[in-house]
């Protein structure tokens, strides 16, 4: 039964993937705009979230919820202030800048809290399992899962049934015409960029509370997330779940042969399905 | 004047394609503006919507500048536009595309989700439909569905008729009194004449960049317009 195990903690940690993914989809849904540095921004929220337990010493949980205006309004700043700016026809100015940014971020971190690995204190759920019969289940991995799937309905949910939803997907449809319809295209991108950065610091929760972290470890972060987006076919979020869960499988089960196959397991899934559907599992209709 | 253009310009790059467009609308008039392709007739609809932008002092509304305004900022000021092409949100439902028209900007007036419904019966029935799955007609009737839903002031209709049935272009038509009559003044663009002057009040000839003709469509004549269509001593 030891793969049975293999899979549901492959499953579980999909969920993860899915966490640091779900940002990085929703901005390229919206604005065809890919950050570079995402993974860096989730890194920067673990600190942030470990500020509010080591100096005011509020739970992570509270911690976290305090992160996410603050980190909203970091979205909203870095959207209005930087990358509206560079957006347009040519794709190179925002990979450049959010790369820059990435670069800077690093090194502000390294900085202000050393090259020295943090955790997030996460008290006695640290190493709690649930034991299901045929398997025994990390309690953080079953939440971090469920908090995916809480972020992707939540998510959708406000796509498809709110105003601000169908701006959404107006905007990303035909921002000109947006423009006709009263809307700001500028704004809504900045809304969406403070939206994702609220779904960073989700995924910057369960990052630091499940391993270690340190200033360097962005990069690898944006590499995992974008893989799931592509996997999942831009622009689908429950697309991007199941991208996630591809990657995390195949990491548990590349782990399993042999420890240091973990993470080449999963680029090796990665490049499996890019060579069998080349626009991911489930592309959107319109592009 | 509801909307004044005075002596507009707009280039694309180096490409001069208005020079120096005078035109003034009044509340409640039905304006049609034509010329054959090319003439620079949704550039000016692009100029006045802000999709182009434009030197201040060239555009006014109600005899403010608007021409340094965003299309956003533009359309909030009551001037909604149905674009050449249609342009319907393809990830949108017809009803989704009815209801953004309306989502930022709802003035009073007698334009409603209902409203537009009588005026279109069809769009009822697919209304549950993506908006890029109706015929070219069907799909003409929620641009203009999306652009009443904020009860504009001002209705520009870019092209309304092109390449759609006979048949079509009647039911089109025969809304436009009904939009008159909730308070809108029209400016119609259209490539078919008869149709234009049938239901404007006045006319406007466009030809490479310049107005060629202002008229009263009452007592325009077919001279006067070959004349300003076709640039040929009439
Ligand atoms: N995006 C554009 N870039 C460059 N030139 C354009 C563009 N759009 C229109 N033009 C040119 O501007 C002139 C006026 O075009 P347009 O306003 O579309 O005419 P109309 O609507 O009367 O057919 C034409 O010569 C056309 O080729
Ligand atoms: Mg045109």
């Amino acid at each position: 039964m030891i793969w049975l195990d293999t899979l549901v903690q492959g499953i579980l940690l999909g969920g993860l993937y899915a966490l640091f993914a779900a940002g990085l989809s929703l901005v390229f849904g919206i604005m065809r705009l890919v950050n570079l540095a995402h993974g860096d921004l989730i890194v920067f929220a673990a600190y942030l979230v470990l500020l509010g337990v080591t100096l005011l010493g509020l739970s992570p949980w509270i911690a976290a919820l305090v992160a996410m205006p603050l980190m909203f309004g970091l979205g909203w700043l870095l959207q209005t202030v930087v990358l509206n700016r560079v957006l347009g026809k040519d794709i190179l100015p925002p990979l450049l800048v959010t790369f820059g940014l990435s670069v800077a971020l690093q090194n502000g971190l390294l900085e202000a809290f050393s090259a020295d690995s943090r955790r997030i204190p996460a008290g006695a759920l640290e190493g709690a399992s649930l034991d299901l019969g045929l398997v025994t289940v990390g309690v953080m991995p079953l939440l971090t899962f469920a908090s995916a799937i809480v972020v992707i309905v939540a998510l959708n949910g406000l796509f498809y049934h709110t105003a601000l939803g169908r701006a959404f997907r107006a905007t990303s449809d035909d921002a000109v015409t947006a423009g006709l319809m009263g809307i700001e295209p500028k704004r809504i991108f900045a809304i969406a960029t403070g939206l994702a950065m609220v779904v960073v610091t989700i995924a910057a929760l369960y990052l630091g509370m499940r391993s270690n972290f340190d200033p360097a470890i962005g990069p690898a972060r944006l590499i995992y997330a974008f893989e799931a987006v592509i996997i999942g076919g831009l622009g689908s979020l429950w697309g991007t779940l199941a991208g996630g869960v591809i990657i995390g499988v195949a990491q548990t089960f590349g782990a399993a042969v042999n420890p240091e196959w973990q993470i080449l397991a999963g680029h090796v899934a990665f490049l499996i399905v890019m060579l069998l559907k080349p626009r991911g599992l489930f592309p959107r209709a319109v592009d | 004047m509801l909307l004044e253009t005075r002596g507009l310009t707009a280039n694309y790059g180096q490409f001069r394609a208005l020079f120096g467009v005078d035109i003034a609308i009044a509340p409640g008039e039905c304006v049609a503006i034509i010329g054959a392709n090319g003439a620079g007739k949704s550039t000016l609809m692009r100029s006045i919507t802000g999709i182009l932008r434009n030197d201040a002092q060239m555009v006014l509304h109600r005899g403010e500048s608007i021409g340094a305004l965003s299309s956003a900022e533009i359309m909030q000021r009551g001037i909604a536009m149905v674009p050449e092409g249609r342009r319907l949100f393809p990830s949108l439902t017809v009803e989704e595309n009815l209801l953004i028209g309306g989502q930022v900007r709802r003035a009073p007036g007698p334009w409603n989700l209902d409203a537009i419904y009588d005026l279109f019966p069809i769009l009822r029935e697919r209304r549950r439909n993506p908006g890029t799955a109706l015929s070219g007609g069907q799909q003409q009737m929620v641009a203009i569905g999306r652009a009443l839903m904020s009860n504009p002031e001002l209705l520009l209709c870019d092209e309304i008729s092109l390449g759609l049935a006979p048949v079509v272009i009647r039911d089109i038509y025969a809304a436009l009194p009904r939009i008159r009559a909730g308070g809108a003044a029209i400016v119609v663009v259209e490539q078919d004449i008869g149709k234009a002057l049938a239901v404007a009040d006045r006319v406007y000839c466009m030809m490479e960049g310049r107005v060629t003709l202002v008229a009263n469509a009452g007592d325009v004549t077919r001279q006067q317009i070959h004349a300003a269509y076709f640039g040929e001593a009439a």
